[in-house]
Formats: structure tokens, C-alpha cells, sequence
């Protein structure tokens, strides 16, 4: 099959030129899983053009995906600098109730707005964690709390339906047979690497990350640069809930977004990206978030019930992160080839 | 003399590859105070740690009263009569007073904590040191000497026979150290025996009875106060004789051609940390900062670099008054400062040699414009063979690097940003020798550039050697400033010696 011709020789040669990068373990174990598949769940590569576009469970993966590996791209910045956002789930609720609200007026109000709400919801964190230098866990928390709320009042404790063309191909149309999301991801991670890797932010960071104290000492602007990252991380979480409202043509502010927080934090972890902040991985962070969907999808389409398929998905998660663990690394590593014991006492000191 | 109660013998505590206690004998007698001197690392903390639990000894014994103890931890300790008051206050800052004079000993009854009893007994253990306090105050509202003197009652509530006070004055002012001395003075009399440890000169000479000197993990003697003169005790703590010191003549260093006064400071002051200061630096000229640990050099450092804000005095920058709120401006005015505590102020980790070595100077050209790759090389490509910097490669992380060269990355980091005054904190703390000369003739050469250098340095040999000019630092103050002839050893430790005036 054509699938097969093109999917698995761009996985190895992905795997190969990863080989020695952190990116490689969340790598092996999307391959390891999209090959369980092929070979025991029927249908799930099977693929139909219709209409000019492509259906299928791959493409299904790849759309449903798009919400957290927007997400991520933020979260990644966030938890690079030693703190995590919990609001993001809220922050999209806020968004697509806003658009939904506004849709009637007109759609670059409605789209504005709603990232343009999103984009106050980061700033807010920002300005909790930066000026006020409230525990990153704690500040998030309060919006996402306090974020449904909001969103219930935009909408007046409704569900807004709406039906303009243009917001309804945000999170269901196709661009070149392909989902529009896919394109919108791409978009956004092309911007986010210039943004981080062609200006000094990447630099700054991980500095901050890495040893806020000497960054300090160095005249690194830490403050600024944690207030910015909040920021974009509230704007990745917009866009994410206006692709999660358009997917159900309406603005539900209790289930948009609802525990994505946590599937952001897990990819991006998964992604090789430490929780103590420093080194991040953009690109593993985007692997992450298409693990736990095919997961996700995988568990779906073998018929694992909605309620115990946090099972199966919290195991793999967990031998993801046990294999990038160091520890347990050095000690196979240790079992591979037993190192006379004064190598050993050297490499430990 | 009174009776001896913790009596020492051959304490011995070896760690990885040094010997941090060698085969030391410590006496304390009841109803006196006596001192324990020493440079950093001559085994000062390791003995106290050895005497409470916090170390196992390797060899050597130790009793209270005559009888042996082994505590292997300072709970162990306390049983046995030796109670320790750190320099950090190690209480819980969110509990009652009570609560911390108390906690892990309180009485209960069914198992359950009898509050009454321990705020009677709180009461009862400060009003034995004549203080009077609200015992249900929580821990954090309490000003730091208070906090100090509720550990001391928290340390002599058990039948203390032994109170170890480790840099107990540190964070305290001049009005909070004398309220302090009277408590311990009262405990003295009341038949303890008190260890002081003590960097402050003059604290030591008000309060001991007895000076113990450690140098290296060995002890030197034991001294009565009376006997012992200050400029002996530093020549001893230091491993010089007086006469050595005497000794020592003047060297011969290239006629110092300072260049136009490029920063001065007067009265720049700041609580607790630096009082009013004047300061000259010129172009073309290394002044050293010296005096012992806590004299205030790296306070003054940290106030010229704008990571602490003067609470008095002013700066003046080529004659114009400035105000640095932050690194950042001081960067902006060509300052630049290699920190003392290299491995927490100043390296990112795991970030790569030629990341740590750019960064100040992408911090300084600002967020938006990255210093091009090609330009990152050169740098990195540069400053490795100019300071000689030994790596695997500008991609090797800087946690694998020596010390030296860690600390050489750190200074091309600084030397990138084309500074005009350097300020360098123990630039060769923890470094090996090779890489100290290294770092030393780099200092001269820069000078001769014209930068304007602050050297820092607790080594009074090396301090003499490069500089041109010293300021002595003694509890915060600036005692002395010698110039020409009289930059050398024994004139830094007569000023470092000297008694007060009053």
C-alpha cells in the first residue's frame, strides 16, 4: 500500500537522524505503537480520498491531535523556564465562548476577540508570575479555576451554536486533502522555532531555566522573558479553543478544553522537555502530544472502553518517561556491560 | 581555671581525597567562653559537625563530664549534653516560639501534645536568658536576633552542659550583637561551657575567654586571650610567624600608572551590609578588596554591580552621578562581575561552554538582536585559546569542565561584553593552581589595557600580589587603604588586626 511505502521509511530515516537525540525515545515508542496497529487493528491505515480530501483514522490522529500540540508548543516555553500553565484548558473555553458570542458581528471580530481574550488570559499569568512572583502552579491555578466561569458568563450559561462558513472550516475544513489544523500547527511551530532559535529567546530561556540566580547575575531580563512566555502560551491555548469550538460549531464552556492541560504537560514532558525547566525540545513536544492522540485513538478503535482507557495510556506514558530516565539508563546500561568496579567508582565521582 | 567539660582527643574526620580534621584536641571548660579560629576550610564546621552527630568521626574521642559520648546524630548530641546553634537560623519560621522552643520534646499526655505545658516551659527557658516574649508569636515576625536568641533558649532548654554558637553575629547589627553577648554571658556564668565561632575580630577579643586556632584540619594551639596579640592570632590563623611577617619584604611591581578616576563612590551604604564607603577606581589599576569572610567585600561588590540598591551615598560614573537598578544597567555603563559563588551565581549548567560564554554579551545587545553563529564561534574560538580554556569542544556542556576552567569561561563570558571595570569576587576560589596563575597574569594584563579592576580575594599573599592599591574591609567598614609602598601582607593583617580606635 502506498501508506506503507511512505510512512515507514520516513519513521526510520525520522529514527536515524534522531538517534542520538532526546528526541528518539518518544520516536520509537510512535513507531512501535503505529506498528501494533498495522498489524493487529484492521482499517486503522486505511485510507479514502473523497471529494478532494483524505478520511481515515491517520487523519483523524492528526486533526484530533491538533488542540494539544498547539497547546504544547506553548507549554513548552512555559515549563522551560521552571513553570507550568494549568489554565490552558480554561483559556480555550474563554476563547471559543468569546468567538462564538461574537460570531454574528463579524469573523475577523469574532476570531480577534477570541485570541485576543486569550492573549489577556496569558498576561494576567504572566503578570502573577513575573511581577507578582506568585508560585507559577499556584497563579495558573487561580484562572483555571476561575476560567470556566468566565466563559459560563460570556455565554450566559449557554451552549452558542454558530454557523458562519469561515469559523466552521477552522477546525473542520481541508487544505490541499489535508486538515486545515495540520496546516495551522505547522504554522504555528515554524513561528515558534524562529521565534526561539532566530532571536536570543531560546537562549534566555533555558538560561533562566537552567540557573535563574546566574541568569540574574548576567543581566538576562528574567522578568520580561516569563511574562512573555505566559503570554504565548495564552495564545496557543486560543487558538486551540477556536479550533475546539469550530469542531462542535458551538461554544461548550464546561467540556472545550476540559483536562487538556494535563495532556499538554504529559507531551511535553514525554517530549524530552525536564519539568525543571532549562533545555526544551519544541519538535518533542509535538512527537508527545501525537503519541498520547494515536494512544488515545489507538485504545478507540480496538473498543477499549472511554472510562479504563486511562489504563493502557498511563503505561506507555510511564515507559516513555522510564526510559529517558537517567537512573534507570545507567543501571541497563550497567546490566549491558558490567564495568570493572574502578571504571565505575571513576565515572561516579 | 574551672573544670574542663567537653574534653577532645585526636578528632580525625577525612573526607574523599583530603583530610578535613587531623588528629585535633579541643578542650571547653565550664563558665567559659572559648573561641574556635580558623580560614575557611581549617576545620572549624567539621569539628563542630564531628562534636554533634552531623559527621561520624573517623578516629579520636570526645566526653562530656568525663563521660564518652559517640553521638551519631545531633539529636544524640543534645542527649548527651551538647547543644549547637547554627549561623543559619535553622528554625521553622511558620511556628510559634513556643512551638519551636518545644518541638520534638514535647510532653504529652495520651499521646496527645499538652500545649500549656510547653508554652510554661517556653516561658520558663527564655526568662533563664532574662528575656521576656510572647510566646505565641509566630517564629517569622520576630527580628533575626530574636529569632538567634530563641534558638539559644530552644538549645538550652535540655540540660545543655555544652552550647555551640556557629557564626551566631553574622546577619546581626552592632545593638543586636551586645543583647546577644549579655545572654551568653549569663549563660557562662551559670557554668556552661560555650564554643564561639567567629570570623569578627572584635567580637571574639569582647566575648572569649580562650582562643583555639585551626589551620588545615590541624590544630595550632590554644591560646588565653590575654596572651594572644591580634596581629599573632591572624599570623597564625594565616600559618606565618610574626616574624616571617615582619619579614616579608616589599616586592618590586611595574610603577602603578593609574589611569583618570573612572568610578568613585561616597558614603554608599547599605543596613547590614556595607557602612558608608568611599571608594576611587581608576582606569589602569587593580584595587584589591580585602579582610576576612564577612567584612562586607561582597557586599560592596554586589552594590557597585546593582544586584543590591545603596540605602545611602551616592556613585559617580566619570564624574556624572548614576544609579544602577539592576545588572543590566550596570552592564549597560561597561561593568561587569565574575560573582563569588561560581557554581550558583554564575554557570548554567547544562547549558553548552559557548552558550555560558555569549550570554552576557546577547543579555547586553538585547533580546531581539541574536549575535550570529559565525560571530558565536569566533568569540567561543578566541577566548578558549586566549585564556587557554581546556574543553572537549564549545558544545561541551560547562558542568563538565574543571573549576578553572569553568570559572575561565565565566571570565571570557565578561571580557566579551568589553567591560571597563571588572569586578572579580575570589575569581581563584577552588581552582587549581595552573589555572590561578593563569587567571593572575590575565588580571595583569587587562590592567594594562587600562581596565579598571576590583580584585576580591581573602588570600592576603595573592591579594598584595596583584594589586595596586587595597582597601581592608573589617564589620562592614573600610579601615584601612594602602597605597605604594605599603601594599603588602603585613600591612593588609595589621589592618585586618588592628583594634578599634575606641
Amino acid at each position: 500500500m502506498i501508506v506503507d511505502l511512505l510512512l515507514w521509511p520516513a519513521l526510520a530515516a525520522l529514527l536515524w537522524v534522531n538517534r542520538r537525540r532526546p528526541l528518539l525515545w518518544p520516536l520509537v515508542a510512535l513507531a512501535l505503537l503505529l506498528l501494533f496497529n498495522r498489524l493487529f487493528t484492521p482499517g486503522f491505515f486505511a485510507l479514502e480520498i473523497r471529494d478532494g480530501r483524505l478520511y481515515g483514522t491517520l487523519v483523524d490522529v492528526l486533526n484530533q491531535g491538533s488542540k494539544v500540540m498547539l497547546l504544547a508548543l506553548g507549554m513548552t516555553l512555559v515549563i522551560a523556564t521552571g513553570g507550568v500553565d494549568l489554565s490552558v484548558g480554561a483559556t480555550m473555553a474563554i476563547a471559543g465562548a468569546v468567538m462564538a458570542r461574537l460570531a454574528g458581528v463579524s469573523i475577523p471580530v469574532a476570531l480577534g476577540g477570541g485570541l485576543g481574550v486569550a492573549l489577556l488570559a496569558g498576561a494576567w499569568n504572566g503578570l502573577l508570575v513575573s511581577a507578582f512572583r506568585i508560585q507559577p502552579i499556584i497563579a495558573t491555578l487561580i484562572l483555571m479555576v476561575a476560567g470556566r466561569g468566565v466563559a459560563q458568563l460570556v455565554t450566559d450559561g449557554q451552549i452558542i451554536n454558530f454557523e458562519q462558513p469561515a469559523l466552521v472550516y477552522l477546525g473542520n475544513g481541508s487544505l490541499l486533502g489535508l486538515p486545515f489544523t495540520l496546516a495551522l500547527v505547522l504554522g504555528m511551530f515554524v513561528l515558534t522555532a524562529l521565534l526561539v532559535r532566530r532571536t536570543a529567546l531560546g537562549l534566555f530561556i533555558e538560561a533562566i531555566g537552567d540557573n535563574e540566580t546566574a541568569a540574574r547575575f548576567t543581566g538576562l531580563p528574567a522578568r520580561p522573558v516569563k511574562f512573555l512566555v505566559y503570554v504565548f502560551a495564552g495564545l496557543c491555548a486560543g487558538l486551540a479553543g477556536l479550533v475546539a469550538a469550530s469542531n462542535i460549531k458551538s461554544a461548550d464552556a464546561n467540556h472545550i478544553g476540559l483536562y487538556l492541560e494535563l495532556d499538554a504537560i504529559l507531551a511535553v514532558v514525554v517530549g524530552g522537555t525536564a519539568l525543571t525547566g532549562g533545555r526544551f525540545q519544541l519538535a518533542g513536544s509535538l512527537v508527545g502530544a501525537l503519541l498520547i492522540q494515536t494512544l488515545g485513538t489507538t485504545l478507540y478503535a480496538r473498543n477499549v472502553g472511554a472510562d479504563v482507557a486511562t489504563v493502557p495510556k498511563a503505561i506507555v506514558i510511564l515507559a516513555v518517561c522510564l526510559l529517558q530516565s537517567p537512573v534507570l539508563r545507567a543501571k541497563l546500561a550497567g546490566l549491558r556491560r558490567p564495568a570493572p568496579a574502578a571504571l565505575r567508582k571513576e565515572g561516579a565521582a | 581555671m574551672s573544670a574542663p567539660v567537653l574534653v577532645c582527643r585526636g578528632l580525625t574526620k577525612r573526607f574523599p581525597g583530603v583530610v578535613a580534621l587531623d588528629g585535633v584536641d579541643f578542650c571547653a571548660r565550664g563558665g567559659e567562653v572559648h573561641a574556635l579560629m580558623g580560614e575557611n576550610g581549617a576545620g572549624k564546621s567539621t569539628l563542630i559537625k564531628a562534636l554533634t552527630g552531623v559527621h561520624p568521626r573517623d578516629a579520636g574521642e570526645a566526653e562530656v563530664d568525663g563521660r564518652p559520648v559517640h553521638p551519631r546524630s545531633p539529636r544524640e548530641a543534645e542527649a548527651a549534653g551538647i547543644s549547637t546553634v547554627y549561623q543559619e537560623v535553622n528554625l521553622i519560621p511558620d511556628l510559634s516560639v513556643a512551638e519551636n522552643i518545644c518541638l520534638g520534646r514535647q510532653r504529652t499526655r495520651l499521646g496527645f501534645i499538652r500545649w500549656g505545658d510547653a508554652r510554661t516551659r517556653a516561658r520558663a527557658a527564655l526568662a533563664r536568658l532574662g528575656l521576656e516574649l510572647d510566646v505565641d508569636r509566630t517564629l517569622s515576625e520576630c527580628s533575626i536576633a530574636i529569632q538567634q536568641l530563641v534558638a539559644i533558649a530552644r538549645a538550652t532548654d535540655i540540660d545543655a552542659r555544652v552550647l555551640i554558637l556557629d557564626e551566631p553575629t553574622s546577619s546581626l547589627d552592632a545593638g543586636e550583637v551586645a543583647q546577644l553577648f549579655t545572654v551568653v554571658r549569663r549563660l557562662r556564668d551559670r557554668g556552661l561551657a560555650i564554643v564561639f565561632v567567629s570570623h569578627f575580630l572584635d567580637q571574639v577579643y569582647a566575648l572569649a575567654d580562650r582562643i583555639t586556632v585551626l589551620r588545615n584540619g590541624r590544630l595550632v594551639g590554644e591560646f588565653p586571650v590575654a596572651e594572644l596579640p591580634r596581629l599573632q592570632l591572624v599570623a597564625h590563623m594565616m600559618g606565618r610567624s610574626v616574624d616571617e611577617v615582619e619579614a616579608l619584604r616589599h616586592r618590586e611591581r611595574p610603577a602603578a600608572a593609574p589611569g583618570e578616576p573612572l568610578l568613585s563612590t561616597r558614603g554608599l551604604a547599605l543596613r547590614h551590609a556595607v557602612l558608608p564607603l568611599d571608594l576611587e577606581l581608576r582606569r589602569g589599576e587593580v584595587l584589591g578588596l580585602g579582610g576576612l569572610l564577612g567584612s562586607g567585600r561582597t557586599e560592596v561588590a554586589r552594590l557597585l554591580f546593582g544586584l543590591d540598591r545603596a540605602d545611602a551615598g551616592e556613585t559617580r560614573l566619570e564624574g556624572r552621578p548614576v544609579t544602577f537598578h539592576s545588572p543590566a544597567d550596570a552592564m549597560r555603563a561597561g561593568l561587569a562581575l565574575t560573582p563569588e559563588d561560581r557554581k550558583t551565581q554564575a554557570i548554567l549548567p547544562n547549558l553548552t561552554v559557548r552558550e555560558n560564554l555569549i550570554v552576557a554579551l546577547q543579555a547586553r545587545r538585547g533580546l531581539w538582536k541574536q549575535i550570529p553563529r559565525a560571530e558565536q564561534d569566533r568569540l567561543v574560538a578566541d577566548f578558549t585559546r586566549a585564556l587557554g580554556i581546556k574543553t572537549s569542544g564549545p558544545e561541551q556542556l560547562i558542568r563538565n569542565l574543571s573549576g578553572g576552567n569553568q570559572q575561565k569561561v565565566i571570565l571570557a563570558r565578561w571580557l566579551a561584553t568589553e567591560p571597563r571595570l571588572l569586578i572579580l569576587d575570589e575569581p581563584t576560589r577552588g581552582i587549581d593552581v595552573g589555572a590561578q596563575a593563569d587567571i593572575e597574569r590575565l588580571l595583569a594584563r587587562l590592567r594594562d589595557e587600562g581596565l579598571a579592576i576590583v580584585f576580591i580575594c581573602a588570600d592576603t599573599a595573592e591579594l598584595s600580589r596583584n594589586s595596586q592599591r587595597i582597601a581592608v574591609l573589617r564589620d562592614h567598614a573600610k579601615v584601612a587603604e594602602l597605597t605604594g609602598p605599603d601594599v603588602n601582607e603585613q600591612a593588609v593583617m595589621r589592618a585586618i588586626a588592628r583594634e578599634t580606635a575606641a
